[in-house]
């Protein structure tokens, strides 16, 4: 495992700049993950680390070795797809043996049964080595698949949303399992997701990216508790945030600069009744089982909350809302920092 | 739009019993969804309320009409498949007014019929776009429009968002629901996702191995389950299991885990079983500092406004969603207390829930 360092990365393809300048520290046993829609960039960054692309402009450096010209195989990753390819003809066995076979690596055969061994008991795929990679269920393909990653020690693991072809259930267990072996094998890890929810849970830092720019770097709590911008704020958070237009709603103590309020769960008190400055009514309330969202109407505006079910809140009731440390942004949607006035 | 009765209705293919003596009856206007893993016979039942499979045994009444051995063209109804099926060659009017054109129906009544539905699925400005280049949300809208547009007695709908990625699939949760919310239409809804059973449907039919195992709303199908296959198969994360070794009489208020006494519903039935389980929601498990269940945390998962910590107790791997304010750290000593009001207690061997105070008093909506 070692260090990884991005400087200045840039990448064009013709006209269209992908990547814009990326800094980026991936310190030894880090977990990183790259969050951003479709076309921000994100698996170009990982594709240029991988050496799958070669950057227009920049230095990569891994574990200390100026890595930016070297060529794939010489880099020293292991890559994770988001469609397993396995070998359908050999076995499970086989397969996780695959990269150790490599006549480079010369390893004796009770080395790689070792080492084959150990990684499927963390996988806990023990007792389907012996099976066809075709007679396993997608799950435990893609248990294969970031085995065969596992079973060599690079500087770095770089997976590309290898979650996303699993259904919920089952990506939500392999979420857990990830991050347990990540933090057994002290590996280090640069991850790509567009799922929010993946980014919060795996990563001991989230890179925010926005079309090729790099717009937030920082733990999960921090990206979620102190957004840069709105669009960080609302790539974040089970409901999204509410945006409210500040100038329909008196606030005391907002400054002048401040064009949007943004309001989490957190940052609302709802009482029943009428007694408040700010009063809405509840459209409706939407069960989800475990949680229960509140929609509530102010002043012509939508505002979607986590709601407490033991409020007794009902469709039709009157609310008073209080906002409690809301998010403030101005015109160009930049955060403005409470009491730094203009 | 008619209501929709189902008779102990059965499928065998083979030796394979597919379905086995379900009977419910989905009221007019109502979303009604069927729930449950793959396998579990949900869309075989979908399917020959369709006419697309015919019954081993049982009945199928759609409005007045025994439909049991009916054809799928002499049902009144309208299919939306998962996959959506929109011809490629035709602009988005042609596909919504498609089925009013094989029925027979006169240029200008299509028109008026298509202008409607698209006013209704708010597509007004695709009509006349070629279906190749919209986006997946609104292939679905188009799909959607031609079963609307028939009028059908009621719609069946297989999975219809499982081709879409997930925060995209809640926001057309909404827009279905809200649609139904307009049109009042008897609507099938068959899915294995819970959250879209969840926040869409009236009543919720949670099918295991071809059987129903709990028919009810969703609100009573989250806190009554009535057995540990619906309790672990509706929420997420799942609702936690600890084994007990006990006894339990009725009219029982506490149950003890090792040395802590756990209060408890009301329980109403005797049972003889030694081996039970104690069920209880993540969101119903509080970190005490005194007393409560002692448990190492394992593991937390940030979520922002909540976050859910592993714990491992004496009794097995306990989940709990607290707010984040809460400081819980990897190898933290935790003691669990419950929310009393909300355990369900089940037999292990059979998996059933004990009759208890959980089971009385008013039903949440």
């Amino acid at each position: 495992m070692a260090e990884v360092v991005l400087s200045h990365i840039s990448k064009k393809f013709g006209s269209v700049t992908a990547i814009s300048d990326v800094s980026l520290t991936i310190g030894n046993g880090e977990f990183i993950v790259l969050l951003g829609p479709t076309g921000a960039g994100k698996t170009t960054l990982l594709r240029l680390v991988a050496g799958l692309e070669t950057a227009d402009a920049g230095t990569i450096s891994i574990g200390g070795f100026d890595a930016t010209k070297s060529a794939p195989s010489s880099r020293d990753v292991a890559f994770v797809f988001q469609q397993y390819s396995l070998y359908p003809h050999l076995t499970v066995f086989e397969n996780l043996a695959f990269p150790l076979r490599s006549p480079i690596r010369n390893m004796s055969e009770d080395d790689i049964t070792a080492k084959v061994k150990e990684i499927a008991g963390l996988l806990r795929i023990e007792d389907k080595l012996q099976n066809r990679a075709t007679q396993l269920s997608g799950g435990q393909m893609q248990r294969v698949a970031i085995g065969r990653a596992l079973v060599r020690s690079p500087s770095i693991y770089l997976m590309d949303e290898p979650l996303s072809s699993l259904d919920a259930k089952l990506r939500g267990d392999l979420r857990v399992e990830l991050k347990r072996i990540q933090h057994v094998m002290g590996a280090t890890v640069l991850y790509v997701t567009h799922d929010q929810m993946e980014a919060m849970t795996l990563a001991t830092r989230i890179g925010v990216m926005k079309e090729g720019h790099l717009v937030q770097v920082g733990t999960p709590r921090e990206i979620y508790t102190d957004p840069v911008d709105l669009y960080v704020a609302s790539r974040l958070g089970t409901p999204s945030i509410n945006l409210l237009p500040s100038k329909d709603f008196q606030v005391a103590g907002i400054p002048d600069t401040v064009h949007t309020i943004g309001l989490r769960t957190e940052h609302l008190q709802i009482r029943k009744g009428k007694k408040g400055s700010i009063i809405g009514t509840v459209n409706y309330v939407e069960h989800l089982g475990d949680q229960d969202y509140l929609h509530i109407s102010i002043n012509g505006h939508e505002l979607v909350t986590l709601s407490n079910p033991d409020d007794g809140l009902s469709t039709g009731d009157e609310v008073s809302l209080e906002f409690v440390n809301a998010l403030y942004f101005d015109r160009a949607g930049n955060r403005v920092h409470r009491g730094k006035h203009p | 739009m008619a209501e929709i009765r189902v008779n102990r209705l059965q499928k065998n293919f083979g030796e394979f019993v597919a379905v086995k003596e379900s009977s419910f009856t989905v009221k007019n206007g109502e979303f009604f969804c069927l729930l449950g893993p793959s396998g579990c016979g949900k869309t075989t039942t979908l399917r020959m309320i369709a006419g697309l499979e015919l019954p081993t045994s049982g009945e199928i009444i759609l409005g007045d009409d025994d439909v049991t051995f009916k054809r799928a063209s002499e049902r009144d109804i309208a299919f939306v498949f998962q996959l959506f099926a929109l011809y490629p060659h035709m602009n988005v009017r042609a596909n919504i007014g498609f089925p009013l054109k094989c029925d027979g129906l006169s240029r200008p009544e299509i028109r008026k019929r298509v202008e409607e539905t698209a006013q209704i699925l708010r597509i007004t400005d695709l009509l006349d776009k070629p279906v190749s280049g919209l986006s997946g949300g609104d292939r679905q809208r188009v799909a959607l429009g031609r079963a609307i547009v028939r009028k059908p007695m009621a719609f069946l709908m297989d999975e219809p968002l499982g081709a879409l990625d997930s925060e995209f699939r809640h926001v057309m949760c909404n827009e279905l629901r809200a649609l139904h919310n307009r049109l009042k239409a008897t609507t099938v809804y068959v899915t294995h996702d819970q959250l879209e059973a969840m926040s869409m449907a009236d009543t919720i039919a949670v099918m295991n191995q071809g059987v129903i195992e709990q028919l009810g709303s969703p609100r009573e199908i989250y806190d009554r389950p009535v057995s540990m296959f619906v309790a672990d198969f509706i929420g997420s994360p799942s609702m936690n299991f600890l084994n007990l070794r006990t006894g339990l009489k009725a009219g029982s208020t506490s149950i003890f885990i090792d040395q802590t006494s756990v209060t408890i519903p009301a329980v109403r039935e005797e049972t003889a079983e030694a081996d039970l389980v104690l069920g209880v929601r993540p969101e119903n498990i509080f970190f005490s500092d005194s007393d409560g269940l002692p448990g190492d945390v394992f593991g937390v998962e940030y979520l922002g406004t909540t976050q859910i910590v592993t714990v491992t107790t004496g009794r097995g791997t306990v989940k709990a969603r607290i707010s984040s304010d809460t400081k819980a750290e990897i190898g933290d000593r935790v003691r669990l207390k419950f929310r009393p009001d909300k355990l369900s207690i089940f037999e292990k061997s059979s998996g059933r829930v004990l009759k208890s105070a959980l089971h009385e008093g008013v039903t949440h909506g």
